[in-house]
């Protein structure tokens, strides 16, 4: 405010008839919608409010998140790059045991024992993973890694090596299998192994040598171009999975694969439109990981779920999961499946949305709310919610109907709670019983508690203050 | 998996393409019909020729990625062949909801921002952000403000005093200003803020740490024919040992740069002795001359301070305001109650009383004998609007008042200006119509100007027709209240 301001516009929130009277005085008033968050919430979100750290810790959480690239620079088995043991999986949301685990997940671990060989029937495997005995469970994000659906990572599974090459940081994911009966979806019946099996003999080494032949593949820039030409980057990947293939197969062909190799990786990757969603899930998480450990910072660093929690990391709580029931997504069935046939929401794969992408760059890619029966105008509606609950607009990813406006991106914890808005999702759907596969996609959104529980963990170190 | 003991059709229709997501909603629809057990329309992909045999139809021979298939499983034919009826209806069907694309539809569809900082986002010209959300959610909102580069008036009341501190560092930090919290009143830029008088442009810049307080500066110095360049109230804590002038101190500054400003009126409620002694001492460094209506014990009444204010800018001072009712009432002793929606004046009524009538009790509505209450203080305001909004308290305390006959006087504000009720006077006269036979007489402050969307000389008119004395100063009103009890003891 200059020392003399001149009347522009005030922007007034609460009471209507202040912003009437300002009204009655010619002014000219942007009134804000406010609503009153939760009453037991105000004292935790003023304390974090007022923690003089706040601003300067999101400043440089968002700083180094939209600083971060990606490039793939390697694939590999994850025995190698993660140093996994037979007998250790790795999953997608926050940390579970067998016991607590949801359908979708037991299956895709118990194809993930018959996978290894560490057991010959899917009942065998079921009573090891339950026994527990050499076995070693652990959230993906915990090694530097996502993965969608169940997310379940064995030591012979080949990974996508991303890097950031300003500073050397690496953050791994699987292969994308396609859709329908897959291992990530909680299926395990022999095409599925089969196909894993090809996967990691014949995919992942032809696209370790074509990466070693042709270098590095910038796949923030990918990503950015996708985002102009229709994908949002979680349900809709088809213009990011045609350009790496461009990419790549020039190389694919000239590693001294035969010719039916080259064939089969070609036609797998070209007729699978998510398979660019591996590669922007682990750009994601590189870019959200550059942005941990700013004390006082409430932005959302990861959200994630494991087909019965929903959890989330925050900036300024280091490593803490703040978790809540994971809730049923709402949309379309795949032939007879219905409600019924669903397990909650599940996959890492929200790190899109963590990230700025998914259901935040949803008015990038309109034909996505239709999943839900929803209108081109929803897809505007989301993203443009998303903006209330963000705190900057990525300077790559750019929405043309929006006058390239950039996404969304830097999930506040003190404006969800604020507003009551929640991020929105766009998912798939795993069937409920282990084995079944994938019955739908549709929208989500993470339960409010996930939001309140990191609420007064970033309360709780702040500086206190006094509310007498 | 539904199997399909009754009628099924499964048909493929080769090279007919549809997007994949407008063929799982016209599998939903025709899932949905009447006496249909399963349902699926889909490209003939590997994965969907799976689902179609899962729903247990044979795997339709020859059918490719680049066709159609149309499977139905229904209870009986007539139901088979009411939901194939409907396959042509829901593969052009358009998504519910949309309309002809008129408002509402395109990527320019407007929602309302739900903070403050996506509203600064939209309007990045804006300087000022009104914040009167409930106490509790102030701070955050206020907070908000700044750190989306706005300066911020908080009408909000009930902010603990260490979050106060804190807004008013951030904006000092900032350089911004935070007025408030609990900042009833505020002129910036030509328009008023809270509770605002009309009043006309001119050389005084005023810092208020008192609402009322500085509603009436204003609205006598209109009567005399002075104006304001701006008033910046800071809230009526400022002035305390705790707050220490934080927002006075910034105000002050921002009226010395400001050319409009010939002479700067500082109002509080009675400050903190040692920050007002500091605040004095800055206050004679400014280059413009800086004056002091620190309402402390032995200090002028704001009529007083008006009056030296105007004589230092060399305009005669005015006979102020007045109107009397038609009926002049016997005067009968008992008790001064002072009802108030203004606390500053409300001090003053009380300062006033104390030095004329002796111990006036304050804000406790047991008391009995002399009493003033401030219905705008936070215990009062708590999960209800401001009694200049709201008067449902005072208007219950003056009905028992008036049938009280212990009661001598009953002295009441009355303020006027964009904000506040739009009939004020007429809210009190439907009370005071009420009264009993032999009734405490009414003494009424109007605190308003000519300008005032109210229209001050009606409202007048309404207080006289019901028995009631208004001036437009509030000092003359006290001590006309004290007069009719002394004259009546």
């Amino acid at each position: 405010m200059s020392a003399r301001p001149s009347p522009t516009r005030v922007i007034t929130a609460g009471a209507g008839f202040l912003a009437d009277a300002l009204a009655a005085q010619s002014g000219t008033v942007s009134r804000v919608d406010w609503r009153p968050p939760p009453a037991e919430l105000a004292e935790p979100l003023a304390t974090v409010m007022a923690d003089p750290r706040r601003a300067e810790a999101n400043a440089i959480a968002i700083d180094r998140v939209l600083a971060s690239t990606a490039q793939l620079v390697d694939v590999a088995p994850a025995r190698e790059v993660l140093r996994l043991e037979n007998g250790a999986f790795l999953h997608a949301g926050p940390p579970i045991e067998w016991a607590r685990a949801s359908g979708p997940l037991r299956g895709a671990l118990i194809g993930a024992m018959l996978f290894e060989g560490l057991a010959g029937t899917p009942e065998q495997a079921e009573r090891q993973l339950a026994a527990g005995t050499r076995i070693m469970l652990d959230s993906c994000h915990h090694h530097g890694a996502v993965g969608p659906m169940a997310g379940v990572v064995s030591p012979s599974m080949w990974l996508l090596v991303l890097e950031d090459p300003t500073d050397g940081r690496r953050a791994y994911c699987s292969l994308n299998e396609g859709l329908g009966k897959v291992l990530r979806y909680g299926a395990y019946a022999r095409p599925v192994i089969e196909r894993l099996d090809w996967m990691s003999t014949v995919l992942g080494p032809t696209l370790r040598d074509a990466i070693r032949q042709q270098g590095a593949l910038d796949i923030t820039a990918i990503t950015a171009q996708m985002v102009q030409m229709g994908d949002e980057g979680h349900n809709r990947n088809r213009a990011g999975t045609l350009m790496v293939l461009r990419d790549l197969l020039p190389a694919i062909a000239e590693v001294g694969r035969s010719a039916a190799d080259v064939a089969a990786v070609a036609r797998f990757i070209g007729g699978n439109d998510h398979f660019f969603l591996n590669l922007v899930m682990p750009a994601c998480k590189l870019a959200m990981d550059a942005g941990r450990d700013v004390p006082g910072s409430t932005v959302v660093i990861a959200m994630a779920r494991n087909g019965t929690d929903v959890g989330i990391q925050v900036s300024g709580t280091g490593d803490r999961w703040f978790t809540a029931p994971a809730p049923v997504p709402e949309g379309l069935y795949l032939g007879s499946y219905g409600p019924a046939d669903a397990n909650p929401d599940i996959g890492d794969s929200s790190i899109t949305e963590t990230a700025g992408l998914g259901g935040f760059a949803m008015a990038a890619a309109p034909a996505i709310v239709q999943f839900v029966g929803g209108t081109v105008a929803d897809a505007f509606t989301a993203t443009q919610q998303m903006y209330e609950i963000t705190l900057a607009e990525h300077p790559r990813y750019q929405i043309p109907v929006l006058d390239f406006r950039g996404t969304p991106v830097g999930i506040d914890v003190t404006r969800v709670v604020r507003t009551g808005i929640l991020p929105q999702i766009n998912t798939g759907m795993a069937g409920r019983v282990a084995g079944t596969g994938q019955v739908g996609a549709g929208l989500v959104r993470p339960p409010l508690d996930c939001f309140r529980g990191a609420l007064y963990g970033l309360a709780e170190r702040a500086p206190a203050i006094s509310f007498s | 998996m539904p199997r399909h003991a009754g009628a099924g059709h499964v048909e493929v229709r080769q090279g007919v393409y549809r997007d994949s997501v407008a063929l799982m909603q016209a599998s939903r629809t025709i899932a949905a019909a009447p006496g249909v057990s399963g349902a699926m329309i889909a490209m003939a992909t590997e994965l969907n020729l799976d689902l179609i045999e899962d729903l247990g139809f044979e795997r339709p021979a020859g059918a490719g990625p680049n066709d159609m298939v149309v499977a139905v499983a229904a209870a009986d034919p007539a139901a088979l062949d009411h939901a194939l009826s409907l396959v042509e209806t829901a593969l052009t069907a358009r998504a519910p909801g949309r309309d002809s694309g008129g408002a509402g539809t395109g990527p320019a569809a407007a929602q309302a921002p739900r903070t403050v900082s996506a509203a600064a986002r939209d309007h990045p010209e804006a300087e000022l952000a009104l914040i009167s959300v409930p106490g509790p959610h102030a701070f955050t909102e206020a907070m908000d403000a700044l750190e989306s580069g706005l300066s911020a008036v908080v009408f909000s009341d009930n902010v603990p005093v260490e979050l106060e501190i804190r807004l008013k560092d951030e904006a000092a930090h900032r350089g911004l200003l935070v007025m408030g919290p609990d900042c009833g009143t505020a002129h910036v830029g030509g328009l008023g803020l809270g509770f605002a008088n009309a009043v006309r442009p001119g050389p005084v810049g005023i810092v208020a740490a008192s609402g009322t307080g500085a509603q009436q500066l204003m609205c006598l110095l209109d009567a005399a024919g002075v104006g304001i360049s701006q008033c910046l109230g800071v809230g009526g804590r400022d002035l305390s040992a705790a707050v220490g002038a934080r927002a006075t101190r910034q105000a002050l500054r921002r009226l010395d740069e400001d050319p409009a400003t010939q002479l700067i009126a500082v109002v509080s409620k009675p400050p903190d002795l040692r920050v007002a002694q500091r605040l004095q001492e800055e206050g004679s460094e400014l280059a413009t001359p800086v004056t002091f209506g620190l309402l402390e014990p032995g200090a002028p009444d704001l009529t007083r301070f008006t009056e030296q204010l105007l004589r230092r800018l060399g305009v005669a001072v005015p006979a102020w305001p007045f109107w009397a009712p038609g009926r002049g009432r016997p005067a009968r002793p008992g008790a001064l109650r002072g009802l108030y929606g203004g606390g500053t004046l409300a001090a003053e009524a009380h300062a006033l009383a104390t030095d004329a009538l002796g111990p006036v009790a304050s804000d406790d509505l047991g008391a009995t004998g002399h009493l003033v209450v401030d219905f705008g203080a936070d215990q009062f305001t708590v999960g209800r609007a401001h009694p200049m909004l709201d008067p449902a308290l005072r208007n219950q305390r003056l009905a028992a008042d008036l049938a009280d006959p212990t009661v001598g006087v009953i002295l009441l504000d009355v303020v006027l200006g964009y904000g506040a009720h739009p009939d004020p006077a007429g809210e009190l006269a439907a009370v005071l119509a009420v009264r009993p036979h032999d009734p405490p007489a009414i003494v009424t402050a109007l605190v308003g100007t000519q300008a005032d969307p109210q229209d001050m000389d009606g409202q007048a008119k309404k207080l006289t027709d019901a028995g009631a004395y208004a001036f437009g100063s509030h000092a003359q009103a006290v001590g006309h209240a004290i007069q009719l009890l002394q004259a009546a003891r």
